[in-house]
């Protein structure tokens, strides 16, 4: 009896076409990127795919400030953006947990920004942000804060900051929606148990409320950290990494060097290093939330 | 000194009244529980004390203070939930301290009266355990503890015993009344458990749809309950209640049986009276299987349809005057269904209450 025949093949024949599905969409190219990582391969010259040069990519990249400057600006620009996101996002979420009369609708209207494409968003706020014709400029100087006109997508810092800003409008929600959740399945026995136990209302949004909310933000967190290392299109639109690379970030970077330059293989490097930095960030929130739900368990 | 006064207490959610006027007085370090069936106001009554909740009318007084508009925290409580309400992110230490901590309290002294409060509860050797890692009772016993540490002028138990099981319950309500007797304060006890509100109580407060039904002592409840629905809520098995008529100077059962007055009742009752004859199981048994053989009493044949034994008693549902009966028998002897027995009534220890108010014929 051929081996396909035999009972104990089955398995393995049902799941071929999952697996050959898999190996041509997920390991080829992984494997392939992988490869390309090590050699000289630039787009233009398919024939340079052959050209072994072991670490040389890595090296070049771990002394390069022009990698290590982007790679700091995009820890940086996370850790603003999701900070900022979180308050902000917090914020609403206790706001709207108040609301008696329209919660539904408000929480609908909450999501809008996060319909919207990045790209489409990165255009409405560099029209906002633009110093000649922008609202944010016409605003500031109607209303006599300000006499010329702001340079905010022309000077490197405050670039970093209009993109922080168009990046938080996009996505607070995610965070408000989460912790609303939180809010919501919060029970109401330990607060009153700290109102008799004598907090006043901060004190018992301090010691109660916001530990049991934290495992929904460390959530948000892990998805938006994920979202936010690998931001590539605002800024593209907004400043296509500019003035002078002062918003480069890892992405902007990495396609640059790949489809303008050419040089896939470095740029096949470069986005090793970063998948790096992603997977960091996903684990240490990971860590935080599956800490925070082993106590949590006891919440009933 | 710490009494409670309630005067006139109202609770309203908008057009919907759920405490209709209360006055009650609870004295320095007495144990007062408050027991009804859900619904009849007794927590939201508890919560108004406690502060949890906005009192619509009248006046609540700790000690000497009208606490109406202070907040819980300034009002010197501490309270017991039916859910434990432990805070889930602390480690039991820190949730016995975190009342003392948040009052400014020395760590030194959080540390001491915590290992205090530990010992008196047996939390030693969990202090360092989170919620999630305890069983229900210690649970309990932590809530219990975070009560006592802080030394409040008045305990709050919110149904504390509800979510155990029935073994449980039964000790940690010995744990609560040795507490008490330890810890002399003034306790307000909220429970739907009649048994609770007998064992644990120096005063029982029945309360029925938002008011005081009967205030007394759990033996003047139970002796003398002051209406039908303190009669059947309070004793288990319930009450027996049968209407019947005064005729003559006798009880008039509907099917014509007739049994005497009680003797005591015998001023409070006028003839033609429309009456309801109240006698509880213990009262009613075969003839030489009661708890007392003299006294007034009658003696009515019955036929037995159903007998639990429970050991040294039996339960037996049997028929009067077309209404099912319960009645008692002592000493290990078994029923058998379809036995015709005598039956005697103590009738000494047996009400009447008017048939038309539910109300005791002596009503006071």
């Amino acid at each position: 009896m051929p081996f396909w025949r035999r009972e104990s093949a089955t398995p393995f024949l049902l799941l071929t076409p999952a697996m050959l599905t898999m190996a041509f969409v997920v390991v080829f190219p992984l494997v392939f990127s992988m490869y390309t990582s090590f050699t000289g391969f630039r787009l233009t010259k398919p024939a340079s795919l052959y050209d072994w040069v072991g670490f040389r990519n890595y090296a070049r990249i771990l002394s390069d400030p022009e990698f290590w400057i982007p790679f700091g600006r995009t820890v940086l620009f996370l850790t603003v953006v999701l900070n900022v996101e979180f308050l902000l996002g917090l914020g609403i979420a206790l706001l709207i947990n108040r609301i008696t009369w329209g919660q539904r609708t408000l929480r609908t209207i909450m999501m809008f920004p996060m319909m919207f494409s990045p790209i489409l968003v990165g255009f409405m706020f560099k029209f906002l942000f633009n110093d000649n014709i922008g609202i944010v400029n016409n605003a500031l100087q109607s209303l006599g804060l300000s006499d010329g006109a702001i340079p905010w997508l022309v000077d490197g810092k405050l670039a970093f900051f209009s993109i922080a800003i168009a990046e938080v409008w996009m996505s607070t929600s995610v965070f408000a929606i989460l912790l609303l959740a939180g809010l919501f399945a919060m029970p109401r026995d330990p607060l009153e148990a700290a109102k008799v136990d004598g907090c006043n209302a901060w004190q018992t949004f301090r010691h109660i409320t916001l530990p049991f909310l934290m495992p929904f933000a460390y959530i948000a967190m892990a998805i938006r950290s994920l979202d936010v290392a690998r931001a590539y299109d605002i800024v593209t639109v907004m400043t296509d990494g500019g003035p002078a690379g002062r918003t480069e970030i890892l992405w902007t970077l990495i396609g640059r060097v790949g489809y303008d330059n050419s040089r896939m293989g470095m740029a096949n490097a470069m986005a090793y290093v970063s998948t790096i930095l992603s997977i960091l960030f996903t684990w240490y929130f990971y860590r935080k939330l599956v800490a925070a739900r082993r106590y949590m368990g006891g919440a009933q | 000194m710490a009494e409670i006064t309630l005067e006139k207490v109202v609770k309203k959610y908008g057009a919907v009244n759920v405490v209709h006027g209360i006055d009650l007085t609870i004295a320095h370090e007495e144990f007062v529980v408050l027991v009804g069936p859900s619904g009849c106001g007794k927590s939201t009554t508890l919560r108004m004390i406690a502060g949890l909740e906005d009192i619509s009318g009248g006046i609540v007084r700790i000690g000497e203070r009208v606490v109406n508009d202070l907040p819980p925290r300034k009002r010197n409580i501490s309270m017991v939930f039916q859910n434990y309400a432990l805070y889930p992110h602390m480690n039991v230490r820190e949730n016995l301290g975190f009342g003392l901590k948040i009052a400014g309290e020395a760590p030194d002294s959080i540390t001491k009266r915590v290992d205090e409060a530990a010992d008196i509860l047996g939390l030693t050797p969990l202090l360092d355990r989170t919620p999630a890692e305890l069983s229900g009772g210690q649970r309990q016993r932590v809530a219990m503890g975070r009560a006592i540490v802080r030394r409040p002028e008045v305990f709050l138990f919110d149904e504390p015993l509800s979510n155990l099981d029935a073994k449980l319950r039964g000790q940690m309500r010995a744990e609560i009344k040795k507490l008490h007797q330890k810890v002399r304060t003034t306790v307000v006890y909220v429970t739907h458990d009649q048994v609770e509100a007998m064992t644990l109580a120096d005063r029982i407060v029945v309360m029925k749809d938002g008011r005081i039904e009967q205030v007394g002592t759990p033996m003047e409840v139970f002796n003398h309950p002051r209406s039908t629905f303190v009669a059947t809520f309070i004793g288990s098995p319930p009450m027996n209640l049968l209407p019947a008529t005064i005729d003559g100077g006798a009880v008039r059962l509907a099917d014509g049986t007739v049994v005497p007055v009680p003797e005591r009742l015998r001023a409070f009752t006028r003839d033609g009276q429309k009456v309801t004859l109240g006698i509880r199981p213990d009262d009613i048994s075969p003839v030489g299987h009661g708890l007392s053989q003299d006294g007034p009493g009658a003696e009515v044949g019955m036929v037995a349809e159903l007998a639990e034994p429970l050991g040294m008693e039996s339960l037996i549902y049997t028929r009067l005057a077309g209404q099912e009966v319960l009645a008692k028998l002592y000493g290990p002897r078994i029923v058998q269904p379809g036995e015709a027995l005598i039956f005697r009534m103590a009738l000494d220890r047996a009400h009447l209450f008017d048939a038309e108010t539910g109300l005791s014929v002596r009503a006071d």
